[in-house]
This record gives structure tokens, sequence and C-alpha cells, in this order.
């Protein structure tokens, strides 16, 4: 049985909050998951898919944010609860559909986890998602605990099936990838039965019906601020004239800082969990109970504004504090010091911060593509063709880190499918060649219609699809073209040659670019071809090596090594850059080039480029795991 | 050599959590297993009852870079530990141990494995890796105690390259430090761990403590 699915034995168990999430939705009986993965949401979609069958859910990793919200609305919409996840930039892909769907409104329970990540541990940037349940007008719930975060997933399903709107969690990296005591409730037998009434009048946003609509949302949202007025999950905590407003896992740092200022005595802490609508009269009855007012919270001062509205409104003059370079910083995460610090300086109590030990500047450890990683080989081949030269657009998953030296193959980037549409830009622009990178399963999310724009427009440039069979950087989740499974290969749902065919594109070359000289004659070809205008696409295939060794068990049979012959001209180091490779400044001897056999995958790739470099047959012992 | 972890780790009735938390600060690179590590002391202290929460951060970092973890047990809320507020800092590489430096206070326990792991930076000859002088000189210079690892010679003593991450957790339990007795780590342990590789990783976890027990 898988750990989620247990039922309760009176002991919490120790959850990660994604997992916590998963749960609560199980114990809120969620049929039916859709999701694109994305840090930090990621093990959301990952448990369920791992439970689908045992649980009884219907769970799909969709294509992108906005189709898995659809999906899941439809399901909410014919009377199934569903949830849908994503990181805080898929919120933008499926920003389309959120905002209507607020309008039309659900049947069934729907909770919509946004992951947002301040700090940017593994993101493109750090908006707060916040403003997103205030723009689209869906109620809101903050976790700061993965127990909070189980109770919010069950409490928002009712909430959304009591008012017929989607709920939003809105959780962080902290609260994503923070593991506490989780206590289990029960789990429901009962499976719901799907039905879809006909009312097109409601369900069928035209002009007409939007109006009313807009109308009945407003309604909807006044009923939802009673709801947040009286919640549960919005109360004060401790006493005294000074005032702390806080929601997130910025309430906890929040509470660590009063212990330790030893401040229990003199601050009153309102936790806002349902953070929208804003609880307006909560907010000024707390203001008129204290004389001085911080808010805590991180990114944007969201709550901050609705505080400072309500405290116009109600005449309620005490200072509020919040952003600003004396206090509660925009940018990045919160931590205790922070946020001491911010508490010492708005209530003039003594804090003296940790004194932090400085170092020297140390070699830095920048994540990298994994030794064996086809990605590098392709990048390889493709500059030796093109040079520095060449404009490289690129996209988002490993292959961004082709961006580091001495690879150097990354040149722009903004989103998720960017590369194809802002290579037809460039192309129209600039003299120089363009090459766009795009992996296969982002290809899929969001690199298709740039596809079919550049060709209907008669760009000019080369879409290289590094196809290795699985969305990788998020954990190797399935993707349409996936052909590696546990149970053997099976050919793709959705060919990427023949979406690229369709698409209208002539010039489609293919090669595994773990042949170099094969993959670099191609590419010559290629390079050729394009003295004319017109898109190209080069799909360039060969599995991602740890997703292969998962799903075929296939042994590795030989390690390379460094021969005698070596001249130290540097040119695995200096264009290849994998990281088996050691260079050895010697001391007393000379200094040599060496291939760690621990990191070595057996690619090949650094053979054939080099007459150096020589393969070792693996023994049958150290081949076993 | 005793193996009787019981014996070794018997100060949790005691001490009064109540009033105390402790803060562990995890760093390592990916691919040692500071991540099971880290879940092995929460769910340890879980097992004693005590309030406990874990902050891991994935995704990008797991490419050879640089993994951090931390474990909060006991009065403290905050997941995260700011610098100079890690009590504990475990760290499974010697470079990164001095990068982590800015997390720890004079009062800090730092328990380093001694066995680098060269950064690609390093490897190709763009930068250079500091001697170990350079590098465990400051950290004892600066906390409070520092225990130097030999966690792959034990580990490989163990029956196991990839054991040196409970040679590491071993060493934590024998330091007594945190308010975990012998029996939780030892059923965390068996209740975590495949069957397979669950004597050599105890064999680890108790060649650890050991070597704690030795230099207390």
């Amino acid at each position: 049985m898988h750990e989620l699915l247990q039922p309760d034995t009176g002991k919490p168990l120790l959850l990660l909050g994604n997992e916590a999430i998963v749960r609560g939705a199980l114990e809120g009986n969620v049929r039916f998951v859709a999701a694109y993965p994305g840090t930090p949401s990621s093990e959301i979609l990952d448990r369920f898919y791992q439970l689908a069958g045992e649980a009884d859910v219907y769970v799909e990793y969709s294509v992108n944010e906005k189709v898995s919200l659809e999906m899941s609305c439809a399901a909410a919409v014919s009377g199934v609860r569903s949830l849908c996840s994503m990181k805080h930039v898929g919120l933008n892909v499926a920003a389309d559909a959120f905002m209507t769907l607020a309008y039309v409104g659900v049947q069934a329970g729907m909770v919509i986890v946004s992951a947002d990540d301040p700090s940017l541990h593994s993101s493109q940037n750090e908006q707060d998602n916040r403003y997103y349940a205030k723009m689209a007008g869906v109620p809101m719930l903050e976790p700061s605990t993965p127990e909070e975060a189980k109770a919010m997933t069950l409490m928002g399903l009712d909430l959304s099936e009591k008012y017929r709107i989607p709920v939003m969690l809105r959780t962080t990296t902290r609260v994503n990838h923070c593991r506490g005591p989780v206590r289990l409730g029960t789990l429901p037998e009962q499976r719901p039965s799907a039905s879809f009434r006909k009312d097109p009048f409601n369900l069928v946003v035209v002009p007409m019906v939007g109006r009313r609509l807009r109308l009945l949302l407003l309604e909807k949202l006044a009923g939802l601020q009673q709801a947040a007025e009286q919640s549960p999950l919005n109360f004060t905590a401790g006493d005294g004239r000074w005032g702390i407003v806080t929601s997130g896992v910025s309430y906890l740092y929040v509470r660590d800082a009063i212990q330790d200022l030893k401040l229990e005595d003199r601050v009153k802490v309102l936790k806002i969990g349902f953070s929208h609508p804003h609880p307006k009269t909560l907010f000024q009855d707390f203001l008129q109970s204290v004389d001085k007012v911080l808010v805590v919270e991180e990114l944007e001062p969201y709550l901050e504004e609705a505080i400072k509205v309500a405290a116009q409104e109600a005449g309620v003059t005490v200072p509020i504090a919040g952003k600003g370079a004396d206090f509660i910083p925009r940018a990045f995460e919160l931590d205790a010091v922070k946020v001491k610090k911010a508490v010492s300086r708005h209530f003039g109590v003594p804090y003296d911060p940790p004194k932090v030990f400085s170092i020297p500047e140390l070699p830095q450890r920048p994540p990298n593509l994994c030794p064996g990683c086809p990605h590098r080989a392709t990048f390889y081949a493709i500059k030796k063709t093109f040079g520095q030269d060449a404009v490289y657009p690129t996209d988002i998953g490993c292959y961004t880190l082709g961006l580091l030296p001495p690879l150097n193959m990354a040149d722009f980037l903004i989103c998720m499918g960017s590369s194809v549409s802002t290579a037809g830009g460039f192309s129209k622009v600039l003299t120089q060649p363009v090459i766009a990178y795009i992996g296969d399963s982002t290809f899929f999310h969001a690199g298709v219609p740039g596809l079919i724009n550049a060709v209907a427009n008669n760009h000019h440039f080369l879409l290289v699809v590094l196809d290795n069979g699985t969305t990788a950087m998020t954990g190797h989740q399935p993707n349409p073209g996936m052909e590696l499974t546990k149970e053997g290969k099976i050919a793709p749902r959705v060919s990427i040659e023949a979406v690229v065919k369709g698409c209208g594109v002539e010039r489609v070359f293919t090669a595994n670019p773990l042949q170099v000289k094969k993959t670099q004659e191609t590419i010559g070809q290629i390079k050729a071809a394009m003295a004319e205008p017109g898109v190209s696409v080069l799909i360039s295939k060969s599995p991602c090596p740890l997703h292969e060794r998962r799903m075929t068990g296939k042994k590795q049979k030989v390690v390379f090594a460094v021969a005698d012959s070596c001249d130290l001209c540097r040119q695995c180091l200096d264009e290849l850059g994998c990281p088996a490779f050691v260079w050895e400044e010697g001391g007393e001897t000379s200094a040599c080039i060496r291939i760690d056999p621990a990191l070595c995958s057996g690619c090949s790739v650094c053979s054939q480029i080099c007459s150096s470099i020589k393969p070792k047959r693996l023994e049958k012992a150290s081949q076993a795991e | 050599m005793t193996l009787d972890i019981r014996e070794q780790t018997h100060m949790s009735s005691d001490m009064n959590m109540a009033n105390i938390g402790i803060r562990i600060f995890f760093t390592g690179v990916g691919g040692q297993g500071t991540l099971l590590a880290t879940r092995l002391v929460g769910e340890a202290a879980l097992k004693e009852g005590l309030p406990v929460t874990i902050s891991e951060i994935h995704g990008m970092a797991q490419r050879g870079g640089v993994v951090e973890s931390s474990v909060a047990i006991g009065n403290i809320l905050s997941p995260t530990i700011a610098d100079g507020e890690a009590d504990v800092l475990m760290a499974f590489e010697p470079l990164e141990t001095l990068r982590a430096l800015p997390k720890c206070y004079a009062g800090t326990l730092v328990i380093s494995n001694t066995t680098p792991i060269i950064p690609f930076t390093v490897s190709t000859g763009k930068s250079v890796y500091p001697s170990e002088d350079a590098i465990y000189g400051p950290v004892a210079a600066s906390v409070a105690r520092l225990l130097r690892v030999p966690a792959l010679k034990l580990a490989r003593e163990a029956g196991s390259d990839l054991a040196s991450n409970m040679v590491m957790l071993g060493v934590l339990a024998g330091t007594c430090r945190l308010p975990i007795g012998g029996n939780s780590w030892q059923a965390v342990m068996r209740e975590r761990l495949p069957q397979r590789i669950l004597a050599v990783n105890l064999k680890a976890f108790a060649l650890g403590l050991e070597l704690a027990s030795q230099q207390t």
C-alpha cells in the first residue's frame, strides 16, 4: 500500500508539504488530478501518479498547465472533485482559463495549487501569485506547514463546493518542500458519480453570459468575504499593544522571533490563512486593538496594502510598517533573523543579530549536465559548426545548463517555449544565424504554436529539439513522446517528427548526438540548407541516461580512460566539459588529464573526438549496484 | 567494538524540549545521500515524540550542485536556518564545510566528512581546491567543536562507499548532541532502509558512533 493511503493509526506521519496536499485531497475525495510538473510543485502529481490505480483516482501529466487546469475544471463541473497543481509561473500559462473559470465556477470542489518560489531556488522569477487570486476573484488559502497544507486542501474543497468556485491553495517552496508531522484523517470509500447538466447560458461564456456571471462573481466574493471574516484560519495569538499581521511560512518566523525576543506579553499576532477575499473587518478590529502594526510577509506587500486600505476606511491611524529597507525586504525568502531585525526596529526592542563568520572566495559548484548527457554532445556538435557568432535562444529544462562554460550555448531565455518564438524575432532583425534549443517536454508544452508561426511567417532559423524522451529536470515525468517505460520500449503516443512535419516544416533532420561524426555531417547539411530562408528542425534524439537506466535496467559495460599518448591539448576539457574529466596539476610529475571512472557513464562521445581516450571493459563485479 | 547504540546515546530523558530547540544544517553535493540522512534525523526525532520540521531543496541543485537541507527539533517553528543560527553543521564534503561556515556561530558543533568531491570548476583547472588547512583552519578557529570524519574509509570498512551518509549520522548520534536515543535511530533505519542494504548501513552507523565516542 502506498504510504499516503494508509489508514489513521493515531501516529502522525512525517510528510512533505506536497505529500500532505495529496493526503488532504484523498481525504477530501478528489478523484481527478491533472498537472504539468514544475518545482516546487512536482511531488504532488508524482505521488498521485504512484497511487492512482490503488486509490481509484484519474491522474494525468498534462502537456501544460493551461490544459491541466481545463481538464480538472471539466471534472469539477461534472461533479467530480478535482485538483490541479503548478509552479507559480505555470499559472501564467493557465491564467486564461483561471480568470474565466472564476466566472463559470464548478459543481464539485476544485483546488488549484500555486507553488510559489521565493528566492528563485528553481525558477526564472519570484512573482507573488497572491495577486492572481485577487485579480481573478478566487478565494485563496495560504498554509504555513505541511499539517496546515493538508487541512487547507480539505477545507478548500468544501469552500469551493459551497461557493461553486475554484479555490487557490497558495504555497511556497518552504511549505511544499518542508517535512513535518501530519495527522491523518479517514479516507472516503464512496466514489462520487459524474454527471453533466446542460446549462449553456451559465456555462458558455459569450458576452451576455459573461456580464451576468461577472455580477454573480461579485456576489460570491461578498459571501466569501464573510466566510474569511469568520474563518478559523484567520486567528489572533498572544496579547499586547503591538500587532503583527502575517501569513504563510512568515508566521513561523514571527512566532520564533517573538519567543527569542521574549515579547510574548507584548505582541499580538494576526495570522491570515484565508487571505482572499481580505477579511477587512477583522483587519479593522485588529488595528483598533493595538498601537503599532508590522506586516510580515514574503515578496510583495499584498496584505500590507489591504490592511492600509482597511485602516483608511475605518479612520484608524496607528503606524503600519511592512516592506521597506529597514523592515521586511521585498526580494527573496525571509528567515527568523530578518524578521527579528524588523521586529526589533519597529517596536524598539533590543536585538543582537548573530555575528556571521566571513569566508574567502571559494571555487563554485554550479549544477552541471550529468556525465553522458546527450545534450552536451548536441551542444558540442552545433558549436563546432556554427561557432560562437550564432545567437542561441534556449528554453527551460536540464539543457538550460548549457549556459555554463565551456559550452556557452544559451543566449536568451524568458519562459517555457520562448526559444522558438524569440528565434523567429531574432531572425527577422539580425543577420547572423539563429539556433534555438528546446527539450521534448517543453516542445509539447509551449513550442508548437511558435513553430507553426515560424513556418507561416517564413522565419529563418534552426530549431534543435533536444529529445531525451522524458521531462528530466523535474524528476523524469512522462511526456507525449515518451518511448521508454518500465514495461519496455513503446511507440511514442505523439511523434515529435510527425508534429514538426505537421506544422509545415519541410527541412526536418534527425540525429543521434552520441554518434559524433554522423551528427556533424547532418549539421553540415543543415548549414548548407540554411543558405535558403526558412525553418529547419533538427531532432537530436538520445535518451536521458538516468531515465534509461531506471526504465530498462541497462548496465554500463565500459568506462573511458585517457591513454599516455594524451598531449594535454585540453580540447576535452575546454570544448566538451564533461564533469567526469579531471585536470591534475601534478607537482613533482607533470600535469595530466584523468577520467574519474566513478563518474564516467561510458557514453563514448569523448573517445570520438580524441584518439587518446580509450574504452576499458568494466569487471562484472563493479557493474553491480 | 560495541554495537549497542542504546548504551551510548541515552541522554534524552532529562532534557526538556519544551524550552530547547536545536537547529541542524546539512550540506553536501548531489548524490551523497544528505536528504536521506536529513529524513532519518527527522523520523528519529518524531519517534522520540519531539516537535520536528525539515526543509529540503529539490530540483536544479541535484545536478552535481550543492544540496542543502535542515532539521529543527524542539520549540522552533522556522523551517529554515538563518546565518549564524545552526547549532550543528553536518557537512558531507570539506569545501562545503567552509562554504557553510556562515551558518555557524561560536557554539556550533561541526561534523565534516573529509573526503573531497572536486567541483567541475576545479577539475577543469579554472580554480583551485583549497588545502585541508585552508578549509579546517578557519572552521576550527570559529566554532566550539569540529569533528573530522573519514566517512568514506569507514563506509568502505562497513561494506559500501555509498554508506558515508550513515557514518555521518552515526557520528551525529554519538556526540549525544541530539535528544534522540539509540532505539529510535535503530528503528528508523530499519523502517526506512531497504533490507538488502540495511546491514551495511547499520554497520556504517555503528562505526560513526564509535568514532564519535572515541573523541568525546
